[in-house]
């Protein structure tokens, strides 16, 4: 699996919200992009899911160009996401909701059982929940079915947008050590995109910098982590200050 | 005003509104299922209505050779021929109601254009329709067959169980447990549930969105081509406009059961078929519009999403 991002754009309208960016992902890695609200990392996942238009430069899937093909059959290639804000089903239980995630998948009859196990081993508490309508789980516990639901397609590589928004500290620690499972025990590839720099710079191997849609850095997440430059603007430490 | 008549003809009255009722609901469900998907009124489809009444007449006039002079039919032939004018009607208004999706909003909404685009659109294909089939048909009403002829079961407190009411009751109830199950059990149903929820959480899980809006569509015109077909047994005739009178009611049905919600279609129907025969024999029938529209008027007061209305982030069956 490598993911190959090559000097792409995307307009709203006529306003370019992704100016020429190139991001690569490979196979085993975890990989982030942090950025300040509107520099476009949503929009950035949603265009590699096909949700937005390419209108410059092109998305490399396995050499592949996958910039025209449509949303629904990237899935099947193997890209799933978790979008922001969840986007879980509120009127479906917990089990319809995941297994909507492997709804076009060949397999899914013989695969189900053994994919909800595994979710299920990853996150007790949908097992508990499955029965469940996902619009009365709260909101840890719908990030946990957003991500439960993307796994459910065995993606190669898993978008993950925001997943830390809006939850307690507590379930921030809990999102994110999955995160880490996720890639560990199950080798999924991951692209991560955080406003929590913190966190998800610990987390990842590499970090992609975006503002107003420009890659401005790209490094090893640990030295972004020591970046005063990064730490000033992202991590609320100062230069120098020490923390 | 003549309140004597909901005494003495309670039962009666009962067993037409809801077999009214019914119809409404069969046709309700039409405009609601699109809506759940699309956030879209499909105006045409009282005239998918309309064409499946007149698909009735041509199968069993023309087709069958049934000459509306006839004598009633018997045994097995009846029953090959209602239920061959029974899947007519369904089947065409279904390959209609997914036309007109293709001709009239899928471009509309590939290119992202407004909503109200697509609700002149609607209303175009609505009225190209209507006024096509005035020329067709010269303007004038077509009697349909009796291919069925109307015994009764029995009588109880002055309500006629006849054979034709009996049908569409029980065809629609059937129908309407068919489509429940549908829609939350199965793969397909679930999908059109997903994206009633959200499009774009949809396409994340590989659902193709055109798919699901033409099943959607199909599946409006399946309910609407019955309810065409038990309109002309009961009724025996049609006209190039029926489907204004019988669309707006229908309309008026789902809105007020909670537009987008399968159920709210089918309470809505048989709340304004009630309220259609009681109005009619207490004020007189040609109040019968302007009561259901107060009813309409003051249920949206109280409660503006419809008896069932929820959320739109929350719309179930």
């Amino acid at each position: 699996m490598r993911l190959e991002i090559k000097d792409l754009s995307v307009h709203y309208g006529k306003i370019e919200a992704i100016k020429g960016i190139s991001i690569v992902v490979n196979q085993g890695e975890i990989v982030t992009l942090i950025g300040a609200n509107g520099a476009g990392k949503t929009t950035t996942l949603k265009t590699i899911s096909g949700l937005r238009k390419v209108s410059r430069g092109a998305i490399l899937f396995d050499g592949q160009d996958i910039s025209k093909v449509p949303a629904y059959e990237r899935v099947d290639l193997g890209i799933s996401q978790a979008p922001e804000g969840r986007g879980i089903f509120p009127g479906m239980s917990v089990l319809e909701n995941l297994e909507m995630g492997k709804f076009n998948r060949k397999d899914r009859r013989s695969e189900m059982k053994e994919d909800l196990n595994r979710v299920y081993d990853l996150f007790p508490r949908l097992k508990e929940r499955s029965g469940q309508a996902g619009g009365t789980l709260s909101g840890g516990e719908q990030q946990m079915l957003a991500i439960g639901r993307a796994l459910m397609a065995r993606p190669k590589v898993l978008l993950l947008d925001e997943p830390s928004m809006g939850l307690a500290p507590m379930m921030i620690a809990n999102i994110f050590q999955i995160i880490t499972t996720i890639n560990t025990e199950l080798g999924t590839t991951i692209l991560l995109v955080e406003q929590n720099a913190q966190q998800a710079l610990q987390r990842a191997h590499r970090a992609y910098v975006l503002e107003t849609g420009k890659i401005v850095k790209e490094a090893k997440a640990s030295d972004l982590l020591n970046d005063p430059e990064v730490r000033a603007a992202y991590l609320g430490t100062g230069a120098g200050t020490g923390h | 005003m003549n309140f004597s008549v909901v005494t003495s003809q309670f039962a009666s009255l009962v067993l037409q509104g809801v077999a009214l009722g019914l119809i409404y609901s069969l046709i309700a469900l039409g405009y609601t299922m699109v809506y759940g998907v699309l956030r879209l009124i499909n105006f045409a489809n009282s005239e998918v209505f309309m064409v499946g009444t007149f698909t009735v007449l041509f199968i069993q006039v023309t087709v069958l050779g049934h000459a509306v002079t006839r004598e009633p039919m018997h045994g097995w032939p009846l029953i090959l021929a209602l239920a061959l004018s029974l899947i007519a009607a369904m089947g065409v208004c279904a390959l209609l109601a997914m036309l007109v999706e293709v001709v009239a909003y899928r471009r509309l909404r590939a290119k992202g254009a407004n909503r109200l685009a697509s609700l002149i659109s609607a209303i175009g294909v609505s009225i190209f329709l209507s006024e096509s089939w005035r020329i067709f048909t010269d303007s004038r009403p077509h009697a349909g067959p009796r291919l069925l002829e109307k015994w009764s079961f029995g009588e109880f407190h002055g309500a006629n169980f006849r054979i034709d009411t009996m049908m569409a009751i029980f065809a629609s109830l059937i129908i309407y447990m068919v489509l429940l199950r549908f829609v939350n059990g199965s793969r397909l149903g679930k999908a059109i549930r997903a994206v009633s929820m959200s499009e774009e959480n949809s396409l994340l899980m590989g659902i193709n969105l055109n798919r699901v809006v033409t099943l959607t569509f199909a599946i409006g015109g399946l309910t609407t081509g019955a309810a065409a077909f038990f309109y002309i047994t009961i009724y025996e005739n049609t006209v190039f406009n029926v489907g204004f009178n019988l669309g707006i009611a229908a309309f008026t049905a789902a809105i007020l059961g909670g537009i987008g919600n399968l159920r709210g279609a089918f309470f809505g129907g048989l709340a304004l078929g009630l309220t259609e025969q009681f109005a009619s024999a207490i004020i007189g029938s040609q109040w019968k519009a302007v009561t259901v529209f107060i009813v309409l008027v003051f249920v949206l007061l109280i409660k503006p999403s419809g008896i069932f209305g929820e959320a739109v982030q929350q719309t179930r069956t």
